[in-house]
């Protein structure tokens, strides 16, 4: 049951409570609670707060309003990079899911080998994101790269892939697109649960393929699809390595590799302007927030739970 | 039936393929580390005229402290992430999977929050916080979050896993007048060695891969870690040595790819229990 599921189950079932394991709870959760107040939850309100302010880790922060997101609303470099963040958003992980979804069709149902092929489709989501990987990329999609290689052996004419801004951000679409191995394992254990017999019936009943798998097999696995979605969004929104890497941390060309990570990095971490990094901080949370949202709202419409 | 038979080696030859063509560049490059520089550019095949390994010499010796420095950097770092995580997840799966304390449901659904919640959210004041404590330049700020249960992906792993135990070896304990710390360290705990060498080999995999905190807070090069020694090297280093570069970048991934081979059966179970990252 993924972590998703537990979140739906909690609306419901109430909990008996043993006074007595109170104190014991106290102790084997303290160094959770002095996380959540020092390295997690605590940072998410003291960054609100920062927000209001002027702050540059020298002089101490001093309050300046809503300045900061009034900046969020008129700095134009910061709209380029949500554009930026939301195209590789939004395309990278359909594309993923479907490789991810399609290989893992393949690979169901005892196919010979599946062990080795699952590893094999596997390691690049663990190599992934690796500056290493990132140095090779920059290398493989480069004017005098290994695809420009490829083409050329197919007498085809290349281009700087990565120094070029109008196919920069597809390099990097490409690489979380390779990345697709995590979420084929958990397609894979989802397949892995639907009953043999739906199949059986459904081929006596005289079911072609394409139907078995659009009224079986996408309704069954629709909440692993809708968990896949869920997290891999929220993932994407956090890539920044790569981005970072291949664009020698300037976001370019033009912009054009500009997340908005990065674009909060540089914010906060070469110009020390913490307040304003804050602010954007709490932006993306607020982005996160909302698009987590929506997918459980659109959820409703589409996603099919046995239960 | 004639197409059922030709499907499966159809299939084979379709996944033969595609892992081929995704695996290429991996292969590519650590064929390319082991030739002389000028060939990088020439070379897109995989067959080598022989080994040659001053790629590696030089690369390992392109910036001061060498890269043995930063392995062992890494190494450390690592270590300590793991005996963090697997001390305080434990506990703290301990508590949401057994005790049946005041407010349960609201913690447990703050933990899993904090699953979705981006580091970058709350870098900036944790930031503010460590370097205020002066903790900027030492380790403390990438592993004390660890002993603090902040990677709560592993605490839900570990709930998991805690739950699947049978209650009965709890309540026999109890009745022999165990307490609940004899009962974790001496009936939970080694029962649940499977999720704590997934726990060990993610953490192991995700903090040697990590970039983004270990660039905010390890600036001095003697504490550079992997990744942010061989970005550094990338950086000061012009187009043309792609062969150093790739060694290191090679000898950055082999750790990972042993993690791998050792413990892919613990990280496709972690994946597929409770959904990966």
């Amino acid at each position: 049951m993924s972590a998703l599921d537990e979140l739906r189950q909690l609306r419901r079932g109430g909990v008996q409570v043993r006074k007595s394991d109170n104190k014991a709870a106290f102790w084997f959760l303290a160094p959770w609670f002095a996380g959540l107040l020092l390295v997690t939850i605590g940072p998410v309100i003291a960054s609100f707060a920062l927000g209001f302010t002027k702050y540059n880790l020298i002089q101490p922060p001093r309050f300046i309003g809503f300045d900061n997101f009034a900046r969020i609303l008129s700095d134009s470099r910061l709209h380029n990079a949500l554009r930026v963040t939301f195209t590789y958003v939004l395309v990278s992980v359909p594309l993923q899911l479907a490789c991810a979804l399609g290989v893992a069709l393949l690979l169901n149902r005892g196919l010979r080998g599946l062990a080795f092929y699952r590893s094999a489709f596997y390691l690049p989501s663990l190599l992934g994101s690796s500056v290493a990987i990132a140095v090779l990329w920059t290398q493989v999609f480069g004017t005098d790269g290994l695809v420009n290689r490829v083409l050329g052996f197919f007498g085809v004419e290349g281009r700087g892939w990565i120094s070029d801004p109008d196919t920069a951000l597809s390099t990097l679409i490409v690489l979380n697109v390779w990345t697709f191995g995590s979420p084929m394992i958990i397609f894979l254990a989802g397949l892995r649960q639907i009953p043999e017999v739906y199949y059986e019936a459904a081929a006596i009943d005289g079911a072609s393929r394409w139907s078995r798998f659009l009224r079986i097999t996408l309704p069954l696995l629709s909440p692993i699809l809708f968990f896949n979605l869920v997290l891999q969004i929220i993932h994407a929104f956090q890539s920044f390595t790569q981005a970072f890497v291949v664009s020698g941390g300037t976001g370019g060309p033009s912009d054009s590799t500009m997340f908005y990570t990065l674009y909060l990095y540089q914010q906060g971490f070469s110009r020390f302007d913490m307040g304003y990094a804050s602010a954007l901080a709490w932006f993306l949370l607020l982005i996160v927030a909302a698009f987590t949202a929506i997918n459980f709202w659109a959820a409703r419409y589409w996603v099919f739970y046995d239960d | 039936m004639t197409t059922r038979r030709l499907a499966t080696p159809a299939k084979h030859l379709g996944l033969v393929l595609i892992g081929f063509v995704m695996l290429y560049p991996v292969l590519w490059m650590v064929a390319s580390s082991l030739r002389p520089g000028d060939e990088i550019f020439r070379s897109p095949g995989l067959i080598l005229d022989g080994l040659r390994t001053e790629n590696y010499t030089e690369g390992w010796n392109a910036l001061t402290p060498s890269f043995g420095t930063y392995l062992l950097n890494s190494a450390i770092l690592v270590l300590g992430c793991i005996v963090g995580n697997l001390v305080s997840c434990s506990m703290a799966a301990y508590a949401f999977a057994r005790l049946h304390f005041t407010g349960k449901r609201w913690w447990f659904g703050i933990m899993l929050g904090t699953i979705m919640l981006p580091i970058h959210v709350i870098i900036v004041p944790q930031y503010v916080l460590f370097s205020n404590i002066g903790w900027v330049n030492t380790f403390l700020p990438l592993i004390v979050p660890k002993i603090l249960a902040t990677d709560a992906f592993f605490v839900f792993l570990m709930v998991q896993f805690i739950r699947g135990l049978p209650r009965e070896l709890d309540e026999a304990a109890r009745i022999d007048g165990c307490g609940h710390p004899r009962i974790f360290l001496q009936i939970i705990l080694p029962l649940m060695t499977p999720a704590l060498a997934t726990t060990t080999i993610f953490t192991f995999i995700w903090t040697w891969n990590d970039f983004f905190s270990q660039l905010i807070y390890l600036t001095d090069p003697d504490m550079y870690t992997v990744p942010v020694a061989l970005r550094s090297f990338v950086d000061s280093t012009v187009a043309t040595s792609w062969g150093s570069q790739f060694a290191m970048s090679v000898v950055s991934l082999l750790p990972i790819f042993l993690a791998f081979l050792v413990g892919q059966r613990f990280l496709v179970k972690g994946i597929a229990t409770t959904g990966g990252k």
